[in-house]
């Protein structure tokens, strides 16, 4: 059994966010987990573990030996996980099991896309067999949801647009965060239909970027002499698997099922919890996040929002470096380096005397859901 | 059931039609939404499958739906991700229950907004041609076709 605080992240690292016109995902990989190892100290020899989740804008085949070669190592344990946006947070639970395991000790997770630059048809292609209905694109899967959620449990555009602003709000005080431009309420409900009931600023960004985190026991991080490692306390997954199409309730999913592995693994619970960063490729998604987590009961993620906050300032400061709706659309991975970056005190919009921090990860329509909770750093 | 002839703007992405799913696409062309049933546990589902997802058997059976519905979602594209669409913005897609059972994906017509639109309200079957294609649609139900 991995005990909470045995596997830390040691390392992050990750490209600039935004276009890299004409670089290839395998550059942006090697890029991206350079600086984590830098972050790390170690030697990219040293590396026996590498988990990667394929370019979503590009499927290829043994895609992390193609990393592993361009890095010029012969990992003992490699491959890819297909999880779509869940699979980050769940390759660090694999590493973290396997060096348990002791199947690997130096663990890279890694991703890089390029889809701004690069293939867009992925995120605009005809779902199924469906087209003739005019079923197409990302978007499409998850304003289902928010309407359902909307009509059931009486959430208001406004509580969408507080998600989308707090994000904002928090990438403005990013230099990294991808868009910076300031959205105020006002602006948002003005903000062009796309989907409804999402708008543009509902909708995540669309970004080039390569991010990775090194992991291993705390005990290898005390002997490496590495200062910062930021302690694994729980993960979890849980998988809705039904399209929404076919699921039998539409505003709740398993990330329920990955929370409670995760708290239950670090002996936590909700209100123990200080700072949260919720995978928000669709303004919806934190609200029932926080649901499914059981920060408030379900369908009350709106009012959640509204009345304890979500703000810097609020009950639950979310998103602290501007999320996937303003520093980068990548899925995932920024957001564990955030948690990180929180839990050693190094955030640009630090939560004081955080002690913990939750992050999750889910993907395709809320089919997927992994959750990681990372304490303070050593 | 009364199939609406439809002149269409700009032909549509024509459905992936197999071995597996001809029976439903068949079906509308003859007037019916037809749907499996599992002859062991009765679980009934769109879309088509080689075995009942519920009790995994392979005793899989097509059966005529009543064509009535009630609505589980919906939302309206304002953006067309294909040019066939353009003509038809705003277009409104909905998810569907059967009263047997089965959920599907579907457009609504014949309303005058999405306004007009709330979830579990009544749908009925308003079976729309796309040239050679059948296509099942829904309407709101008592409303005629």
């Amino acid at each position: 059994m991995v005990e909470p605080g045995q596997i830390v992240i040691a390392g992050i690292g990750h490209t600039q966010f935004g276009s890299h016109e004409g670089r290839s995902t395998i550059a942006l990989n090697v890029e991206a987990i350079s600086k984590a190892l830098e972050d790390a100290g170690i030697a990219k020899d040293a590396v026996d573990g590498l988990f990667v989740k394929y370019p979503t804008s590009q499927f290829q085949t043994i895609y992390a030996h193609k990393v592993a070669e361009a890095m010029g190592i012969q990992p003992r344990m490699c491959g890819v996980l297909d999880q779509a946006g869940a699979a980050n947070i769940s390759m660090i639970g694999y590493a973290a099991m396997a060096i348990e395991a002791g199947q690997c000790e130096i663990a890279v997770i890694s991703f890089a896309d390029n889809p701004k630059t690069g293939s867009r048809a992925a995120s605009q292609r005809a779902m199924g067999g469906d087209s003739i209905y005019g079923w197409y694109g990302a978007a499409a899967g998850y304003a289902m949801i928010a309407q359902r959620h909307m009509q059931q449990w009486g959430t208001t555009r406004d509580h969408l647009g507080q998600v989308a602003v707090t994000c904002r709000t928090n990438g403005m005080a990013n230099p990294n965060a991808q868009l910076r431009k300031p959205l105020t309420m006002e602006d948002y409900r003005a903000s062009r239909m796309i989907v409804s009931p999402l708008q543009r600023d509902d909708c995540c960004l669309l970004s080039d970027g390569g991010a990775a985190v090194v992991v291993m026991s705390a005990e290898r991080a005390r002997i490496e002499g590495i200062a910062n490692a930021v302690p694994i306390l729980g993960f979890g997954q849980g998988h809705a698997s039904w399209e929404v199409t076919q699921r039998s309730d539409l505003t709740a999913t398993q990330a329920s099922a990955s929370a409670r592995t995760a708290f239950e693994m670090a002996r936590l619970s909700p209100r123990d919890i200080d700072v949260a960063q919720l995978y928000d490729c669709f303004s919806i998604v934190p609200l029932i996040t926080l649901e499914d987590y059981g920060f408030c009961p379900q369908g009350q993620g709106g009012s959640f929002a509204a009345d304890i906050g979500i703000g810097l300032d609020g009950g639950l400061p979310i998103n602290t470096s501007g999320g996937l709706l303003s520093e980068t659309g990548m899925p995932g991975l920024q957001l564990v380096i955030e948690a990180v970056r929180q839990m050693r005190g190094t955030a640009v919009n630090q939560v004081r005397d955080a002690a913990n921090c939750i992050v999750s990860n889910q993907g395709g329509v809320m089919q997927t859901h992994a959750t990681l909770i990372v304490g303070k750093a050593a | 059931m009364t199939a609406v002839k439809h002149i269409a703007p700009a032909s549509l992405p024509a459905p992936e039609i197999d071995d597996l799913n001809r029976p439903h696409w068949d079906g509308l062309l003859e007037g019916e939404l037809r749907f499996q049933r599992c002859a062991a546990c009765d679980h009934a589902w769109l879309p088509a499958r080689e075995h009942c997802p519920s009790c995994l058997g392979n005793d899989v059976r097509w059966e005529a739906g009543s064509g009535e519905a009630r609505l589980i979602s919906w939302i309206t594209y304002y953006v067309a991700f294909d040019p066939a669409f353009k003509e038809r913005l705003p277009y409104i897609v909905a998810i569907v229950a059967l009263k047997e059972g089965p959920r599907m994906l579907t457009n609504i017509v014949g309303i005058e907004s999405e306004a007009d639109l709330s979830i579990e309200m009544r749908l009925a079957l308003a079976i729309e041609w796309e040239g050679e294609t059948a296509v099942a649609r829904f309407r709101l139900a008592g409303e005629k076709a």
